[in-house]
């Protein structure tokens, strides 16, 4: 199974407790894990990435194992640790995102 | 119940304060969706216990909720805005073309006789409906494709439709008003929209009586006499007597005509409400002192409340969504600041108390009166 560490507002959201335990099909990419994380959670659909474009929004980050992947393609396979469910792979709301 | 709800969107969380009649003592709940931006929340006229909330964040972006028991549990509900086929330019503030790009949504609408069917005004401009509850969004395009709306251009807060103004009768009309495009009218459900912003003056565009381009704040209406229409422009205090096609300034004896939000007294359609700021650089009361102004003759004429209000040291704001009034008797008017306050009068203005104090700064104010 996939771990995924979604940030506090997104697990309150979506009604998550801990972590999300995702069944991956086929090769383990962002889209692939995100496509899987929306299909379970439908309420997410439009918080991580983009409607439309599909594009990570801005003040998103995806890391893992000590890697920001954000900018990584969306279709590049994840560590193999997170393929393999020892790592989680992480949602991270950036720094800046917050206001007030 | 009998009684009042008055539904608070604030920076960081909804709130939900209620009261009996009497309105003396009020019960809060909240934080709702803590942590989130609450553009704005709104009850449906036909069923008061369905109730719509735009929840925004700058990481996770627009999530619209929907409850059907008064706000004791929510849902949410669809949050995909897309605009219809091309979404083309309108002016950037330095006056080049920019995408029309969906950032959140600014004001929910509820339709008077389904509670299943409501608008949204949204930013980047323009104004979305759904038949499902909020489960499915679908624009209505003609707005954003008016010849004119290349030339649109974002107020300070970004370019809102924040004013949605649906007739009580006739549901072919809405009237609907855009920071910093102006008012609309479409009179055949959005199939057509015509400008309406003739008598306006505005300043910051090079021609200040231009067809569209003007900051307008907030527009209201009371329903037994819907051609009578209030606006607070960036300056100016507005009315209209004939929907929207001319305009006559209002201002009378304001200290100053800038200001965010308008209402109109549940019971005198010539009784007005306005909250005047000191400048568009200055967004707080003149002299430090909050005070509410009322007309009781269709504008012109204003008297300070000032009663329970603070009148020294008090620089909040009170933002365009920020005012409602309940349809008791004596009406009652509510308004909420950025400092937090969310402040009543159960005597038409005559004197007020704040019914909450520390809340997150406030953005949205609406009132349900519960029979």
């Amino acid at each position: 199974m996939i771990r995924v560490h979604l940030p506090a507002h997104l697990r309150t959201l979506a009604r998550i407790e801990g972590e999300a335990s995702l069944d991956v099909p086929g090769k383990v990419t962002q889209r692939s894990v995100l496509d899987a994380l929306e299909t379970c959670y439908p309420v997410l659909r439009g918080t991580l990435r983009d409607h439309v474009t599909g594009q990570r929004r801005p003040f998103v980050r995806f890391f893992a194992c000590a890697q920001d992947l954000s900018h990584e393609s969306p279709d590049a396979p994840l560590p193999e640790a997170v393929a393999a469910g020892s790592e989680p792979f992480f949602v991270i709301g950036a720094v800046a995102g917050g206001c007030c | 119940m009998n009684g009042v709800r008055v539904l608070v969107g604030t920076r960081k969380g909804a709130f939900i304060l209620t009261s009996d009649a009497k309105r003396k003592r009020w019960r809060i709940s909240g934080p709702h969706f803590a942590g989130w931006e609450i553009f704005h929340l709104k009850g449906s006229p036909a069923d008061p216990d369905r109730l719509y909330a735009s929840q925004w964040s700058g990481w996770f972006g627009q999530v619209i909720q929907r409850s059907n028991d008064g706000g004791k549990t929510w849902e949410p509900v669809g949050n995909q805005f897309t605009y219809d086929g091309t979404a083309g330019t309108h002016q950037w503030y330095d006056g080049t073309p920019h995408p029309w790009e969906f950032k959140r949504v600014w004001h929910l609408e509820p339709s008077l006789p389904d509670p299943d069917t409501l608008y949204a005004g949204v930013e980047d401009a323009s104004i979305f409906r759904s038949s499902d509850g909020g489960k499915t969004w679908q624009e209505i395009p003609a707005l954003r494709k008016h010849d004119t709306a290349s030339r649109w251009q974002p107020g300070a807060g970004g370019m809102c439709l924040h004013t949605i103004l649906l007739h009580p009768v006739d549901p072919g009309r809405i009237i609907i008003a855009i920071s910093a495009a102006g008012v609309f009218r479409t009179d055949d459900a959005g199939i057509t929209w015509r400008p309406m912003n003739r008598g306006l003056r505005s300043e910051h565009i090079p021609d200040p009586t231009a067809e569209i381009g003007h900051c307008v704040h907030r527009v209201a209406m009371h329903p037994s006499r819907p051609e009578v229409l209030f606006m607070q422009k960036h300056w100016d205090v507005m009315r209209s007597d004939d929907a929207g096609v001319s305009w006559r300034e209002i201002s009378g004896n304001l200290p100053t005509d800038f200001g965010f939000p308008i209402s109109v007294h549940a019971h005198e359609p010539d009784t007005v409400y306005v909250v005047p700021i000191k400048s568009d650089s200055e967004h707080y009361p003149p002299d430090g002192k909050l005070r509410v102004y009322r007309s009781r003759t269709g504008g012109n004429e204003w008297e300070a409340l000032t009663k329970g209000l603070p009148q020294r040291n008090c620089y909040v704001n009170v933002l365009r969504d920020a005012m409602a009034v309940d349809s008791l008797d004596a009406c009652g008017v509510y308004f909420g600041t950025t400092g937090g306050q969310v402040y009543a009068s159960a005597d038409a203005g005559d004197s007020w108390r704040p019914i909450v104090r520390n809340l997150p700064a406030v953005l949205s104010v609406e009132v349900q009166t519960l029979r």
